[in-house]
Order: C-alpha cells, then structure tokens, then sequence
C-alpha cells in the first residue's frame, strides 16, 4: 500500500487499526469519514505502537468510536472520558491516549472534566465530534446548537446561547486547539497527525454532519458553491484569505477583526493578518475563534493555537523521580516502624 | 511558696480525660500530644477527637467548641470512655457544653482568665458557673491559664496575641504533671515541627514546663495518678489513626500486589486525610490525583485500573453517591477498584464532622441495575490498616470494585496498634494475562474472574465498556439470555470472595440465648460492654462482621445458634434489613442510636441487662 512508511521495524497500514467489530453508524453518517481519516492517519505518527494507544469515549453515536479501532479501548460513561483517559495517561505515560466524544458528552455532562483536562495539560488528544445535536438520544438540541433551533425538546425553537467549543478549549488553556470538518480528509488529516505530535492536551473540534437528525448543519461549510467563501483555512505563518479567488482577507483594526477585498483597491495582501499558532497572547486567538458562525465572518479551521507547556503527566511523573532520588525508594518496613513507636517485652 | 509541698501518688486502672475549648484553641493538637506521649508509655488507649464544621466558629461560642477526649488505662481497652472523668475546660462554652457528659464528682480544670462577662454571655451563663454552685459535687481546679502563659513567656520575642497561643501546652503540661507523663515526645515532637521556627519551639516548650511545674509547686494540686502500662503482647507499637491506617494499608497492598498505587479523589471531611498522607508518599510510586469532583476521582481511577493499577478512590457519604454510576462500570467491565466510604452523618451534607454507619445499603444495593460488589468494613482505626489491604487483595484477586466501609470515628480516632513486619501481611496474587493465542477478554477462571490484560500488551489490544458484554468474548451483546447469565455470573463472581475470606468468629458461648452482633466501628462499645455485662453474670456471646458482602460463609450457621440477637448499629437497622432477609432469623433486636456519635459502651451493657429482664438475672 501507498500510505506504508517506515518506522523502525513496524510497517502499519490503515487497515491495521481496523478492528474485527462491524461499524454500526447510519450510512452517510460523518463518523465514517473521521474513522477512516484516522484509521489513514495513524500508520504516520512517528514510532506508533498499535499496543499504546488507547482510545477512550463517553456515551453517543461518536463514542462509539473505540469499538472500531484495532487498539486498546474503552466505551466508558456520558461525559467521563477525559477523567478515564487522565487516569491512564498519569499512571502510564508511555501510552497514548486519545478520547473520542461528542458535543453533549464533552460539554455538557462532561463540561468539568473537558474544562480540567485541558488546564492540566494531560497530555491526551480530544476529537470532538460535534453534530450540534444529541444523535443517540434521538434528536434533542445540545450546548452548541444555535439558538432558535426547532428539535424535539425545543419545539417553539432553542433559548440557549450556544457554547463556542474552540473559545472553551481556550479559555480552558488548553496548549492545542484546533478545527477540522468531516467532508475535508486532507485537512482532517493533517489536523489528526498534528493533535498527535502534540504534547499537552489537543483539542480537535471536527464539525460532522448527523444527516439524521441535524443534516446539513455545516451545508455552508462543506458544499462546493460556498464552501470557498465561508471557509478560513488557519496556517502558521500565513495570511488570513480566503474565497474563491483568494482575494478577501481578514484585517485587524485595533481589536475589531474586519474583512477586506483585495481587489478593492485600497488593501493589500501586506494589510491581512499573519496567523500565528504560537502567539501568546490569548486575544488573537479568541477573536479567531469569535469569527465561527458569525454571518460577516468566514469561520476559522486549523490549528488555533499551539503551546509548549510541561504537561501533567510529565511533571506528576518528575516529582515522583525526584522525591525518590531525595528519600530513596520507599521502604515500607522502615515507614511503619518510623517515628513514635515503643516496645513491649514478651512476658 | 517555700515549704516543700506534700503530693499523694494514687494509683488508678483507668481514666478518661476531655480537652476542651475554642476551635483556635489548639485543643485537638493538645489532645493528639498527650496521646502520644500515653501510648509511649505503653497505656493501652483509645481517643475521639470531637471538632465542629466550622473551621474557626466564632470564639467563645458553645458551636465553636471543640473536643478531644482519650481514655487509656493499664489493661486493654476499646473505646474512648463513656464519661470523662477529667475535663480541662479553656472557656466557659467548653464548660457549658461538656458538663452534662461528665462523671459524677468528676475533675475540672477550668481556664478563669477566660471567665469574663463576655465569654459567660456567649457561653449563656447568667452567672459564674465558677461561683454561683454550678459545679458543686465536682472537683473543680481554678487556673488562671492565660496569664500563667504569659508570666512564662516573658522574655520570648512575641506579641501577646501569639503568646496566648501558647496556652493550650501549658494546660498540657499541667495534665502531664498530674497523669506523670514525660514531656520529651512533645518537646521532640515541637522541634521537629517548627525546626525553621525557633522562637515557637521556645515558646511552646517554656508553657509546657510552667504547666508542668505549676502542678508540682501549688498547694491545690496535692495528689497525682499513676497509671501502670498495659499488659500488651510484646513487640512495637505505635499510636494510629484510622485514616493513616487506612493510607497506609494501600501503600502496603501495592507493596504486597507488586503494583503501582493510583488514588483518584476529591477532597471531602472526614476522608481528605487519607488523599493527604497518600500525596506524601511518591517515593513509594504512589500516584494521588485530586480531582476537579468525586467522578473524576473515581474515573481516573478506573482509567488507571484498565492501566494496570492498584486504583482506589477515597470519599464520604455524599461523594460515594457521586461515584454510583462509575461504580457500575467497573462492575460491568470487570476491573479491580477499591472505593472507600469514611461514612458521615447524612442524608445530605448532613453532619460532616461526625460519624454514622448509613452508608451500608448505598454500598451494598445503591446502584443502577444488578451491580454486586465487595463490601468490607474496618473495625476499629488500626483495623483500617488490614482491612484496606483486604479490600486491595479482593478487588485485585477478583477483578471487581470493593468499598471499604470506615466511619468518621474511626478516621479520627486513634488507638495503639501493634506493628506488624511486611512479611507477615497477606500476600496479594496479580498476574497480567499475557498469551495472546488464547486471548479472549471475557474468559474465565474457576472463581469466575476474567483476565486482566494491560494496555502496552502487543497483539492482545481489546475493547472494554459499559455495553453488556457477551460472556467469554466480550464483545457488545443485546441477547437477552446472555444478558440474564451475565448477571448471575457477576453475582456469583462476587459470592465466589467467600472461598478466601476468613469465618465469622464467636467470643464467648458457640451458642446461646444472646448473641451481641455488630459490624464497623462499633466493635470496641460492644466489646466492652459485652465484657462488663459478663462480669456481672450475664452470658454473652459476641460476633463482629467484616465482610459484608458477601458474608463469612459461617453466617447462617452462626446465627441459627443464638436465640436472640442484638445488633447496634449507628443507623435505622441497615443490617438488621439484610440479615433477616437473608438468614430469615427472627430473633434479631435492633438497636439502633442515630445522634452523629458513636454508641457508648454502658449502653450497650445496659441494653444486655434490659433483654435479661432487668438487674437481677445474672448468675
Ligand atoms: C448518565 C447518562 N445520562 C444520559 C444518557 C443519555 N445519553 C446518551 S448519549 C447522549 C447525548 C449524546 O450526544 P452527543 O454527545 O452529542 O453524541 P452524539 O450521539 O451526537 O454523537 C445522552 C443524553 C446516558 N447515557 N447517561
Ligand atoms: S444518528 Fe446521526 S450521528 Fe448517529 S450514527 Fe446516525 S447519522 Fe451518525
């Protein structure tokens, strides 16, 4: 196969992470198109064991993601992956941990774990796949369904503000957030292959389409006609354009992001926005992630931001080492028989 | 005073002493040092730290009061004493509070520098309990504590408010006068804590030598009391509490087990000590995870388990309902995890600083669909110790969660214990399944418990979920009639512990009239009041159990024998409810005292007369 490469003795090819399970989502369901993408994308990841990665979900149609991947898995309860995956990533380094979850297990149940995850930096990878709707439960609306959406329990249309799952994960401190879309394989791709060269907490939202009960959520995004012009491709170290003719492009005025014609006359490729993954100012990356879904803006996909922090793994696994070089491997016979004890003779 | 003062030396087998004052009082530490410095001495001993919710409630209020009350002797004992016979009180709110609980005639040291109008009208005396015959019949010791402190403190280069703080050793050290103890464990125990603190070492040591000698050098304290060490078995000893025992316990199952030890846990009273200790003991590779709330903390936990862990989370009443859900999962995917209830008042947020055995059917039933699981209880602190590497050795054996059921009174309380050596603690057998050719994660052996096959294994990568498993394979199965065997195989699968769980043993008679059962905490009131009610002729047996779920496979035997049984419990009749619908025993009394506190030992030796009719039927 093409897509074999080399590293050291082990040659793995996609279909070395598929697993003997039948896939059970709906034909056309978004889902298929992520596994797959993953299943092309693993056999790259630099010195991949198939043995070290663990997949961890909650409960939805997306967590059922484990059950497909030929790796070690685990189909646990609505919301708690991310606890499950610290608890694995903390005791066994070595491992890679990645949690498959959707919109209502991440932010909703499982808001706090997601939002804890991320301020730790356990070194886990995250894919959100977010369908805007609770699909397993059968159509109710969720934390990022727009607001005024008809669905079974919101009949007279959604009052709830939705939550920008990019700006959480950023407000979180996650040190890797970035978006990609089912439809786009070869940015999914290369966005998978990134959260996994990642160190620290990756978060990657993946727009996919529920065509059951949400289709066409992200119709703008992904058809041919408007995709070009909807669409802002992030690239580190690149201008800010986009559209069909790459002649608009994003200018910051002050704070105020606004979107300028090329053609126009009056603004210059020179003019736009230079994107910078590892900006440390948190600002610019929230104005990106404030451009999502807002009617004059295109929305952002790419990587948001990407940070070098020691992670939690790292630094609960350092202190370990050091404290036993400073009082010397644990010795329990000397722990119990330490400090205030007294000896009574045999009588 | 000049002449040489003439002191009696009285000899006594027993005595309870209570330590009160305001919470800022310093009156849990005094209580923790004088412990010590007793067990040192080789008394046998039993305390019960006794602290509101409110971490420093306003000063001066009865609400803010707080207690330490040890009880030691010169033979063996097993509870912290019914009514001390020794108050020392700080204020008047520690006055008024504790005075009820008090023995007849008993000794009162009261502080009079805090006897002001103010402090009297926050305790809610109208007049000076000190002068207006309150405290008549009680042998009452007036001491200007505060000042005492000062004079001694003197020359320290602190300000008055930190001086005052010193007033708890010299009360300290007046008690240790009177009960002649040495002061060398409190002045090492102070150099070692405040060893960057060197004006404090000064500070506390000079109060505790003007307490000392003020009981030797005033006229008004003319007798003290000697009380000979207890006849323990020989071999060393240290003083522990149940929440150190019960950390240590898992450091020495990971130690037995040869695995890593991973708590995940949310801070909660009266549990947080036990995450506390463990944090401190990463040289022995122990991972402690606080987390962001008690799911997370069970989760990671279980996250760690499929990694190949010792994993265990800590918590109390409310945290335990928490964790219900991550409870199942571990039952349904078969993995090993060892949760730990230190059992509160509830329902609710409840009484969080006091104890209760409530929790007993949440452990045992309290979940979604059929989930069995192991559930032992300690019964006394050190037990804690054995009774957490119990509830590892099962869990790890079975592939199955364990709740270790402890209480607030034992977490806090403290009692003498026996150091045993590592090789005499019960060996732990884990193996990770290794062959890949015969791999299937839902196999079984002949008690019914899958293999445990960790991440990192090359060619043996599985699923595992909450979905119902299709027994041997373990892959996703809706078929109702495997469904229907795979709950009675996790069922038996947890019946199956009793095949390495020790018997239920009898103390006294085999059979008989009346059997007193209890179960946890309660141990030490039974036994005591067990042993009092036979001194004076009454015949009664008495049966403690630790495993209570499942049972000791004896039980139902044991039970049979007795005609009546008694069972204490510090809820509504939780096991009462259990063993009637199990061993169908119609004999069982429930005797049930839901106050926050622990039952206390006359009343359990009362409750055995009154079934005997009343004072005259012993023989
Ligand atoms: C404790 C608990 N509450 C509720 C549910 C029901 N439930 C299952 S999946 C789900 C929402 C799924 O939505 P999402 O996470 O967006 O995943 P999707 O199915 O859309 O992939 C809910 C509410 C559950 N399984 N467990
Ligand atoms: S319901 Fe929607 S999300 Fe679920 S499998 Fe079907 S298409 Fe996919």
């Amino acid at each position: 196969m093409a897509n074999n490469i080399e590293v050291g003795e082990i040659k793995y090819t996609p279909k070395d992470f598929a697993s003997d399970q039948d896939v059970r989502w709906c034909p056309g369901c978004g889902d298929y198109a992520i596994l797959a993408q993953v299943q092309r994308t693993f056999p790259k990841i630099p010195g991949i064991k198939r043995e070290n990665i663990v997949w961890v979900s909650g409960i939805g149609c997306s967590s059922r993601f484990p059950y497909y991947m030929n790796t070690y898995g685990f189909h646990s309860i609505h919301g708690r992956a991310p606890a499950i995956a610290t608890g694995i990533k903390i005791s066994r380094p070595e491992l890679q941990v990645w949690v498959a979850t959707g919109d209502g297990d991440l932010l909703s149940i499982g808001g706090n774990h997601f939002i804890h995850a991320c301020r730790r930096n356990v070194d886990i990878k995250i894919m959100l796949f977010n369908n805007r709707i609770y699909a397993l439960t059968k159509g109710q609306y969720s934390p990022t369904s727009e607001r005024g959406k008809i669905t079974k329990t919101t009949p007279y249309g959604s009052i709830d503000y939705p939550f920008n799952a990019i700006s959480l994960a950023l407000g979180a401190n996650a040190t890797f957030v970035a978006r990609s879309i089912d439809r786009d394989a070869k940015h999914l791709q290369s966005m998978i292959l990134r959260a996994a060269q990642h160190k620290g907490t990756a978060f990657l939202e993946i727009y996919q389409n529920c065509n059951i009960f949400n289709d066409g959520a992200f119709r703008l995004l992904t058809d041919k006609e408007t995709k070009e012009d909807h669409v802002l491709y992030l690239e580190h170290g690149k201008p800010m354009i986009f559209g069909k003719n790459k002649d608009k492009g994003i200018v910051l005025k002050g704070l105020e992001p606004v979107v300028v014609d090329l053609n126009d006359g009056k603004h210059t490729i020179d003019d736009v926005l230079v994107h910078d993954e590892n900006d440390a100012s948190l600002i610019r990356a929230f104005i990106l992630s404030h451009l999502t879904d807002h009617p004059d803006f295109p929305t952002p996909v790419g990587v948001f931001r990407q940070l070098f922090q020691p992670t939690y793994d790292e630094s609960l696994n350092q202190q370990i080492k050091d404290v036993t070089e400073k009082l010397g491997k644990g010795d329990l016979e000397k722990l119990l028989f330490s400090g205030n004890t007294w000896t009574v003779s045999d009588n | 005073m000049g002449n040489e003062k003439q002191t009696e030396e009285k000899q006594i087998r027993e005595v309870t002493v209570r330590f009160a004052g305001d919470s800022g009082d310093g009156m849990q530490l005094t209580g923790t040092q004088f412990s010590n410095t007793t067990a040192s001495l080789g008394n046998d001993l039993s305390t019960l730290p006794d602290y509101p919710a409110e971490i420093r409630a306003p000063a001066g209020t009865l609400y803010g009061v707080s207690g330490f009350q040890l009880h030691f002797s010169s033979s063996d004992i097993y509870t912290p004493g019914d009514k001390p016979d020794v108050l020392v009180a700080m204020n008047p709110a520690a006055l008024k509070k504790n005075l009820p609980d008090l023995k007849p005639g008993a000794m009162i040291i009261v502080n009079t520098d805090s006897f002001d109008k103010k402090n009297l009208a926050l305790a809610g005396f109208e007049t000076n309990p000190l002068e207006d015959g309150t405290l008549d019949g009680f042998e009452v010791y007036e001491v200007p504590i505060t000042t005492l402190t000062f004079n001694a403190l003197e020359d320290v280069d602190l300000s008055t408010k930190e001086k005052a703080r010193s007033k708890n050793f010299f009360a300290l050290g007046l008690m240790y006068w009177l009960f002649e103890r040495p002061l060398d464990t409190t002045i090492n125990w102070l150099k070692e804590k405040f060893k960057n603190k060197p004006v404090l070492i000064e500070a506390n040591e000079k109060a505790l030598r003007a307490g000392y000698n003020f009981g030797d050098i005033t006229e008004r304290f003319t007798t003290r009391y000697k009380i000979e060490p207890a006849k323990l078995p020989g071999g060393t000893y240290r003083n522990i509490s149940g929440n150190e025992a019960t950390a240590w316990g898992f450091i020495a199952a990971s130690v037995k087990s040869g695995l890593p030890l991973f708590l995940g846990s949310y801070p909660i009273t009266p549990a947080s000590e036990i995450l506390q200790y463990l944090s401190k003991y990463k040289n022995f590779n122990v991972r402690t995870f606080q987390a962001e709330d008690e799911i997370a903390g069970i989760t990671s936990a279980i996250g760690a388990s499929f990694a190949g862990n010792l994993a265990i989370t800590t918590t109390s009443g409310p945290g335990l309902a928490l964790k219900t859900e991550a409870i199942g999962l571990a039952v349904m995917t078969e993995l090993p995890l060892v949760i730990v209830d230190v059992q509160r008042g509830g329902p609710s947020t409840g009484l969080p600083t006091k104890t209760e055995q409530a929790d007993l059917l949440q452990a045992i039933y309290g979940r979604n669909g059929e989930a069995p699981v192991g559930v032992v209880a300690a019964a006394t602190p050190s037990d804690c110790f054995h009774m957490a590497i119990e509830a590892s050795r099962l869990a790890l054996e079975f592939m199955s969660p364990v709740i270790l059921l402890t209480d607030g009174y034992l977490a806090n309380g403290s009692e003498p214990w026996k150091i045993p050596h590592v090789d005499e603690l019960p060996e732990i057998k884990v193996e990770f399944y290794k062959d890949a050719e015969n791999f299937k994660p839902y196999a079984r052996n002949e008690n019914l418990v899958r293999p445990w096959v960790v991440p990192g294994t090359p060619n043996m990568e599985h699923r595992i979920g909450g979905l119902e498993k299709a027994n041997i394979t373990g892959n996703v199965s809706y078929d109702p009639e495997n469904h229907h065997e795979m709950v009675k195989i996790r069922a038996q699968k947890i019946q199956n512990m009793q095949k390495v769980i020790p018997d239920l043993e009898v103390d006294g008679d085999q059979e008989g009239d009346l059997l007193v059962l209890g179960w946890g905490s309660t141990y030490g009131a039974i036994k005591e009041g067990v042993e009092r009610a036979r001194k004076r002729g009454y015949k009664v047996s008495q049966a403690h159990l630790k495993y209570l779920n499942p049972f000791p496979k004896n039980t139902g035997g044991v039970l049979a024998k007795f005609e009546r049984i008694l069972l204490p419990e510090v809820n509504m009749g939780q096991l009462a409810k259990i063993l009637r619908s199990e061993f169908l025993h119609h004999g069982i009394i429930q005797f049930n005292l839901v106050r926050g506190l622990p039952f206390r030992s006359t009343e359990i030796e009362e409750k055995i007369i009154e079934l005997f009719g009343g004072g005259n039927n012993g023989q």
